[in-house]
């Protein structure tokens, strides 16, 4: 069973770029285009890893993070956050906000397909 | 190498995010302070930067990089959103717009182009921090930072021609350059190329001169050319802005722009790809589904066929046309597009153009999401544009004219768009001056477009302004171009099977009725027979038909011939004359009248008879004929034979021609 991973992403080019870097390893790749849709999405989806912009309408990424925090079957899950946004500032507040990593677009598509792994492995590890 | 499907999503998005943020744009300058508005600015700028950026495009992810450095500032409220401000945002989306279009065609946009803009903008930036550099855009930095002290310098080079045999590339040295400024042309120097014969292909022949535009010393320059020595090869010279590198020798070089397609074979053409809602597909799918079914409970019974089940077979084969009926209507429906995108792109080209000319314009849009085929859409955006720019360089007078006039400052223009029985209607209306039909009569007797003092009616006279070759604007303006007027809007609308009127009264405005088909493929006709001719008419313009009568029909002096209906004095027209048919019975009063009406005028058909009422698809003829007066198209009918699809409005306009001019009305004509 192929590990199932939720894409949150306004960007239509950037949720086709992280689908052609990640279709080949055959993950099962959920879409939705902004925070609000993928709480939405998420307790129908069950995502192993949740892979999150930061600005985007309704709910940026980071309240997305929180939001998923406070999900009690879904608390623990992963959360990748793939932003333009490099500053430390924003990076401090993505861990405050729960984020497990952060990937600064544009993104090397085999470095994210590498995290991808590690923390999916990481993750099957600790169950 | 970025491959084409996500190119033309990249043009696709961009294109939809471009007009987020010039609406965002257009917002704020109504309401400055919404932070709404802001947001959607600047979401739409991040989001480019972020996509172009992803793609390689760095030009433009540097420029919107720039962008929300100007962007953040407006956030922070250390900068306030001003005339200039929102000025320059627009300007800077439509350069946005020619580096999308331009990534789309694989065509540089000129460096100059956009150094120029951002150059432009850094009055709004000084003291700004920027925000967090992507990767993509290291380079803009150091001209950020350090904005308002860069110098031109033009530097000339000649390498070694032993460059490539010592491992080096002349092109690293233009990314070493780049590295320490922004490169604003590139120019090669082929003096020293050798006929092809004498070329080894090892050595290096090319030199170059290059615009570089850096804050940074001469010495940081000399250093990017320190591997590869040979300084003597090397001048440095600084430049005044804007002249040219003078190097008169070379061919100009894009480097790194080559173009990667044949130019004019766009990949994201506009007509490749467009979106649908998923709804629409839903219920496609659907439909289809039910189709399947409904064939396959078919095919059991005729297997199993008894004359008992007939009945049910009848019964099935009805329900199939049904959904066939319905499996056609929603296929066209995945073509239709809200006029809302043709009316979207109004309120910056008014802003604009009553700016230009002083003039205080309103907008204001109704029916916005009345949807049309899209090929409709695409082909009715330059007519409407016309009338737009018309309405308001030649509709709305300037403030102090219309304060003279005892009406608001302000002028408005309205767009309607609405669907009545069958067709499609969008109104182009301005609350100006109005019509002047002392001058286009004027101008009409002197072209003989209506006979030398004859005196028609309003409407007679306004239609006159659709003839070709017809301007009255005494001066060009330059806003509306010259030449090319009416005519051609009036020819493209023709051309989409619709038809265009004007109303106008003096001081009070002018409005454009555009009316289109539904849609351009099928329509509902009736078959009539002329001769051996089969015909068709659209059913909808179809008001009744009737035998003529001694009493009723009459042929005044000059041939012209009407007949009376319930008071009504209506033109005839046989139809056999139009075609150069011979009838079945030439005379009128053993053939068949059919009234026809379009935008309430009525004209008389003279037909042999009339045959079934059928749907036919419309066969265009314009790709091997001029367009003929009085024919729509053509269409195959139930049994194979071609037939003529007649243009309602274009007979009437054969039948009023052929009229005698009317009399000047007397007062007491009644």
């Amino acid at each position: 069973m192929s590990a199932r991973i939720l894409v949150v992403e306004d960007s239509r080019v950037m949720r086709q770029m992280v689908r052609t870097a990640l279709e080949p390893d055959g993950y099962d790749l959920h879409e939705r285009e902004d925070g609000r849709q993928a709480l939405d999405a998420i307790p129908s989806v069950a995502p192993a890893l949740v892979i999150t912009d930061v600005n985007m309408p309704e709910m940026d990424g980071l309240s997305l993070v929180r939001a998923i925090r406070t999900l009690a079957p879904f608390r623990f899950v992963p959360v990748l956050v793939l932003t333009t946004e490099s500053g430390d500032d924003m990076k401090r507040a993505g861990r405050a906000a729960g984020a497990t990593g952060w990937i600064v677009k544009p993104f090397d598509p085999n470095q994210l397909r590498e995290v991808v792994a590690r923390v999916l492995r990481a993750r099957a590890a600790r169950r | 190498m970025i491959p084409d499907d996500l190119q033309q999503l990249f043009v696709e998005e961009a294109t939809d995010l471009l007009r987020d943020f010039e609406e965002g744009v257009l917002e704020l300058e109504q309401a400055s302070d919404s932070v709404e508005a802001l947001n959607r600015v600047f979401r739409a700028a991040h989001t480019l930067k972020g996509a172009s950026g992803m793609l390689g495009f760095t030009d433009i992810a540097r420029f919107t990089h720039f962008l929300e450095t100007l962007l953040l500032r407006l956030r922070k409220r250390e900068l306030t959103v001003s005339v200039g401000v929102v000025e320059y945002l627009l300007r800077a989306s439509d350069l946005l717009r020619r580096l999308v279009d331009g990534a789309r065609e694989g065509r540089a946009v000129p460096a100059d182009d956009v150094a120029d803009m951002e150059a432009a903008g850094r009055v709004y930036t000084r003291g700004a921090t920027p925000p967090d550099a992507p990767g993509a855009a290291p380079a803009a930095e150091p001209a950020l930072a350090e904005a308002g002290r860069e110098t031109h310098y033009v530097v000339r080079f000649h390498p070694p021609d032993d460059l490539l045999l010592r491992g080096l590339d002349p092109l690293r040295l233009l990314d070493a350059l780049e590295s320490v400024g922004t490169l604003l042309e590139v120019e090669v120097d082929t003096s020293r190329l050798p006929a092809l014969a004498d070329m080894d292909p090892e050595r290096t022949y090319f030199g170059f001169t290059c615009r570089l535009a850096t804050a940074r010393p001469v010495a940081s320059i000399e250093a990017c050319f320190d591997v590869v020595g040979g300084r003597e090869a090397l001048t440095i010279e600084p430049a005044a802005a804007g002249e040219p590198s003078g190097a008169g020798r070379g061919v100009p070089a894009h480097r790194g722009s080559l173009p990667s397609r044949e130019p004019g074979a766009p990949i994201g053409g506009e007509a490749a790809t467009f979106r649908v809602s998923a709804a629409k597909v839903d219920r496609l799918v659907n439909l289809v589904g039910e189709i399947a079914v409904t064939q396959s409970m078919v095919e059991q019974v005729v297997t199993a066929a008894t004359p008992d089940r007939l009945i049910r077979l009848e019964g099935l084969i009805t329900e199939m046309r049904r959904h066939c009926r319905e499996l056609e209507e929603r296929v066209m429906a995945v073509r239709m597009v809200p006029i809302q995108t043709v009316f979207g792109r109004f309120p910056r080209l008014i802003r604009d153009l009553a700016a230009a000319l002083g003039k205080d314009v309103w907008l204001e849009t109704s029916g916005d999401d009345t949807e049309l085929d899209r090929s409709v859409i695409e082909q009715i955006t330059d007519p409407l544009t016309h009338l737009v720019r018309n309405a308001v360089d030649h509709g709305i007078e300037p403030p102090d004219v219309r304060r003279q006039a005892g009406k608001g400052a302000s002028g408005c223009v309205t767009l309607a768009a609405y669907q009545r029985s069958g067709s499609i209607y969008i109104e182009v209306a301005d609350d100006g001056r109005g019509l002047d039909r002392d001058r286009i009569l004027a101008k009409a007797w002197e072209t003989g477009l209506i006979a030398a003092g004859a005196s028609p009616a309003d409407e007679d006279v306004f239609a006159v302004i659709f003839q070709p070759g017809f301007s009255t604007a005494a001066v060009v303006s330059e806003i509306s171009g010259r030449g090319v007027g009416m005519d051609v809007v009036n020819r493209n609308i023709r051309r989409l099977g619709g038809a265009i009127s004007v109303q106008s009264a003096p001081g009070r405005g002018t409005r454009f009725t555009v009316r289109l088909p539904l849609t351009l493929a099928s329509l509902d006709g009736q078959a009539l027979r002329v001769g051996p001719e089969t015909y068709v008419l659209p059913l909808g313009s179809i008001v009744e038909s009737l035998r003529p009568r001694r009493d009723n029909f009459q042929t005044v002096l000059g041939g012209a011939e009407s007949l009376m209906l319930r008071g009504e004095v209506l033109p005839v027209l046989r139809l056999h004359r139009v075609f150069g048919v011979t009838p079945a019975v030439d005379d009128p009063l053993r053939s068949l009248a059919v009234i026809v009406e379009h935008d309430g005028r009525r004209l008389a058909l003279l037909v042999d008879e009339l045959l079934e009422q059928q749907q036919v698809v419309i066969k265009s003829l314009d790709a091997n004929f001029h367009a003929v007066d009085g024919v729509g198209g053509a269409t195959i009918l139930g049994d194979g034979r071609v037939a003529l699809i007649l243009d309602v409005a274009g007979l009437i306009a054969l039948g009023r021609m052929r009229q005698p001019p009317r009399p000047v009305p007397h007062g007491a004509a009644r």
